[in-house]
C-alpha cells in the first residue's frame, strides 16, 4: 500500500467517524428530547402559600426555576434557597422575568403559613402546597422522588430529589441545576434559560 | 434583615461535595483556632454549625471526633437546649436524590482513628429549634459517649453556608 493511498484510507475512516459521532448525537439528542418532553405536563392542581392556583399553565409566560423540598430540611433546601437567592443577586436586572417556586414534598407539616414563612426572606421564591394527593401527582409528573423516613418518636424526615429544575416560558422542562453545583455553571445554565 | 453577609458567603463559600464521611488514620489535623476539647481517649476538633435562615425549623451540627485509644467508642447520643430532639442523623446524596438516615445505635468511633462529622454526611440533628441560630454565637450540645462518658461544649455558628469552623479553610 502506497503512501497516498494509506492517507485516502485514513481520511476516509476520519470521514466515517464523523459522520457517526454526528448521527450519534443527533440520534441521543432527539431521543432524550422525546422523553422528557412530558415532564410536567400531567394535570396538577396545587396552591401557592398566597392562595393561589398553582398548575401546569402556572409555569407558562416566563422561565422559572422549580425546587421539590420542605421547611423540615437539615441541608440542601435552605442551602439550595440561599443559592437561588446568591443568583437573582448576581444576575441583577437579567432576572427580572425568572420566577421560582418551592414544591413542599411534606404538605402534612408545609402549609401555606409555614412554607409562606420558609421562603419569604428570599424575597424571590414563591411556596406551593397543597393536598398530599396532588403533590404526589406533581411531583410524579416532573420525576421527583421523595419519601417519609420515620425518626424516633413521632417526628419523620423526608429522602427527596434535590436538583433544581429549569423550565423555560413555554411551561417546558430545559435542564436541571444539581445540588451544590458551582455558581459559574448554574449562572450560564440560568442565562441560556432567559435568553429563550 | 439584610442578606448581604449571607450572599457574601456563599459567594465565597467552595462548593465542594464532602464524600461521604469515613474512618480516617488519626491523627486529624488540628480545625480552627479553638483549644483542643477531649473526654477520656476521644478528641474533638473543628465544631461548628451553621446559622439558620429565618423560620428554618431544624439545624446541624458538625465536629471532628478521634478516638486516641485501642478501644472501639460509640458516640451514644446528643442533646442540646436550643433543640425540641436532638439526633445522630446520616446525610448522602444518591444520584440526585438527598437521603437521611437516623443513626439509632450511635456512630462507632473505631479505635486509632476519626470520624468526620460534615455537611453532606454524617451530623448531629437539632429539631424543633427553639431559637433561631446567630452567625457569631455559640450553641451548647452535650455529646453522650458508651466509654468515654458524657461532654458538653459549644458549637460556634458559622455562616448559613459554612462548611468549616470559621478560620479553617478547605479540606
Amino acid at each position: 500500500m502506497n503512501l497516498t493511498h494509506l492517507r485516502t484510507v485514513l481520511w476516509t475512516l476520519v470521514a466515517v467517524a464523523a459522520l457517526a459521532a454526528t448521527g450519534l448525537y443527533v440520534y441521543t439528542t432527539m431521543t432524550r428530547t422525546s422523553q422528557v418532553a412530558g415532564l410536567g405536563q400531567a394535570d396538577y392542581q396545587l396552591l401557592t402559600a398566597a392562595g393561589d392556583a398553582f398548575t401546569r399553565d402556572s409555569l407558562k409566560g416566563s422561565p422559572s426555576m422549580l425546587f421539590f423540598g420542605f421547611t423540615h430540611c437539615p441541608e440542601v433546601c435552605p442551602t439550595s434557597l440561599a443559592e437561588m437567592t446568591s443568583w437573582y443577586e448576581a444576575l441583577g436586572d437579567e432576572a427580572k422575568d425568572l420566577r421560582s417556586f418551592f414544591v413542599t414534598v411534606d404538605p402534612e407539616r408545609d402549609t401555606a403559613a409555614v412554607i409562606d414563612d420558609y421562603v419569604s426572606w428570599t424575597g424571590h421564591v414563591t411556596g406551593v402546597t397543597g393536598t398530599p394527593d396532588e403533590i404526589a401527582k406533581a411531583a410524579q409528573s416532573w420525576g421527583v422522588f421523595y419519601e417519609k423516613v420515620p425518626l424516633e418518636g413521632s417526628d419523620y424526615t423526608m429522602d427527596h430529589t434535590a436538583s433544581i429544575f429549569l423550565v423555560n416560558a413555554a411551561g417546558e422542562f430545559e435542564g436541571t441545576i444539581a445540588y451544590r453545583e458551582s455558581s459559574d455553571t448554574a449562572l450560564a445554565k440560568l442565562r441560556r434559560l432567559l435568553e429563550g | 434583615m439584610t442578606l448581604r453577609p449571607l450572599l457574601l458567603a456563599l459567594a465565597f463559600a467552595t462548593a465542594f461535595s464532602p464524600l461521604a464521611s469515613s474512618a480516617q488514620d488519626a491523627p486529624a489535623a488540628a480545625h480552627g483556632e479553638m483549644a483542643p476539647i477531649a473526654i477520656g481517649d476521644i478528641a474533638i476538633t473543628g465544631p461548628f454549625t451553621r446559622a439558620t435562615l429565618p423560620n428554618a425549623p431544624v439545624g446541624g451540627g458538625f465536629l471532628t471526633l478521634t478516638n486516641n485509644g485501642t478501644e472501639d467508642d460509640r458516640l451514644l447520643s446528643a442533646s442540646s437546649p436550643i433543640a425540641r430532639d436532638t439526633q445522630i442523623h446520616e446525610m448522602a446524596m444518591e444520584g440526585d436524590v438527598m437521603k437521611m438516615r437516623q443513626l439509632v445505635d450511635g456512630l462507632v468511633i473505631p479505635a486509632g482513628q476519626s470520624v468526620v462529622l460534615e455537611p453532606g454526611g454524617y451530623h448531629i440533628m437539632f429539631m424543633g429549634l427553639t431559637q433561631a441560630l446567630v452567625e457569631g454565637e455559640t450553641v451548647p450540645v452535650t455529646l453522650t459517649f458508651e466509654k468515654a462518658g458524657t461532654i458538653t461544649i459549644d458549637l460556634p455558628v458559622g455562616t448559613a453556608a459554612a462548611d468549616a469552623p470559621s478560620g479553617h479553610m478547605g479540606h
